[in-house]
């Protein structure tokens, strides 16, 4: 929503890039950290593997592998911490 | 690859893909919609409504075609892929939680009351009412802020961006049309199912391209990308059942509902 500036809030286009990036922290992060930095860590490895180029097809069907591991692993966390 | 000429196995969980986060995002809106339209009137709800569909097609026009024709493939296959991999393990991770009991599902009843009621005690002028306006607008562009994501990112890399827009469009226009039939907010509508659906495609897609970002090379191409659905569905149904059998069942007040969940 479009609101006015008033003094006290600083300047319109700050507030709007903060609720920018507040959007993309909610959106990529939230209360899921693990995933964000699991999946850059996975895609990291990857592009490690596929640095030498005969491991390119291992790296592919290595990749969906970690990734169930990582959702696993977040589960089993918000598991233990019980119902929500 | 994905070129919008390729196997049209991609194609089909292209559109799937989209069409299912759009209706799932569009029945939490116009549950929204309904209850300002309900409590302070029409017009205004609808006014809200149009310039949140305007705003959002402005988006995807605005950033779609950029995306095409400026970032190089592979640059936006890496960037598009990782986004897609996070965003769709928290869908993923989300539903499998709902399924196995852990974590309340969304409950459009719930959410319809709570709207009417703070609806109803906010004050009234005449003219244009503001309120509706603002929430109506909230309501839809927030929800659908997803969807131009989902559209952008799947639609401009698979280069096939009008075919994303249109399914995101037809999700729109069946929730509208069902909606104006039944007048009353989805609540039937099985939403956890739908998410669980979408969490792997997105998951898959995720996978698949920022994979290819790196360069790694898939055995039979497009075709991994049903398989790699498969492949997720597989490992989030032992999950649920591992989560059920450590759990033991289902608590029934969660299985209900429980508190309205909003995510």
């Amino acid at each position: 929503m479009v609101e006015r500036g008033s003094g006290n809030d600083g300047p319109v286009i700050l507030r709007w890039l903060t609720a920018f990036g507040r959007f993309w922290w909610d959106f990529l992060i939230g209360d899921t950290p693990e995933l964000f930095v699991g999946a850059v860590a996975i895609i990291g490895l990857i592009a490690v593997i596929c640095l030498h180029p005969g491991l390119r097809t291992a790296a592919a069907i290595l990749a969906p592998v970690l990734v169930a591991g990582l959702l696993t692993a977040s589960v089993r966390r918000a598991a233990n911490r019980g119902p929500s | 690859m994905l070129t919008g000429t390729a196997d049209p196995s991609g194609a089909v969980v292209l559109v799937t893909a989209v069409f299912l986060a759009s209706t799932v995002e569009m029945v939490e809106a116009l549950t929204i919609v309904l209850a300002v339209g309900v409590t302070r009137g029409w017009r205004s709800a609808l006014e809200g409504v149009a310039a949140a569909l305007l705003t959002l097609g402005a988006l995807v026009v605005a950033f779609g075609p950029a995306l095409v024709h400026w970032v190089p493939l592979s640059a936006l296959r890496l960037v598009v892929g990782g986004l897609l991999l996070v965003f769709g393990l928290q869908w993923l991770r989300k539903a499998i939680l709902r399924t196995a009991g852990l974590k309340a599902k969304h409950d459009e009843d719930a959410i319809y009351a709570e709207h009417v009621a703070e609806l109803s005690d906010s004050p009234r002028r005449s003219g244009r009412d503001a309120t509706a306006f603002t929430v109506a607008f909230k309501g839809v562009f927030l929800e659908g802020l997803e969807v131009v994501v989902i559209v952008i990112t799947l639609g401009a890399t698979s280069h096939r961006l009008g075919l994303a827009s249109l399914a995101a469009a037809a999700a729109v226009v069946l929730v509208v049309i069902v909606g104006l039939i039944v007048h009353r907010q989805l609540s039937g509508v099985p939403e956890n199912a739908m998410k669980m659906g979408v969490g792997l495609m997105l998951v898959s897609f995720g996978t698949f391209w920022s994979a290819e970002g790196v360069h790694a090379s898939w055995p039979g191409s497009d075709l991994a990308i049903p398989v790699l659905v498969a492949f997720y569905g597989l490992a989030s149904w032992l999950l649920v059942l591992a989560l059920r059998h450590a759990t033991g069942e289902l608590p029934s007040g969660l299985a209900a509902g429980g508190e309205a969940s909003h995510g």
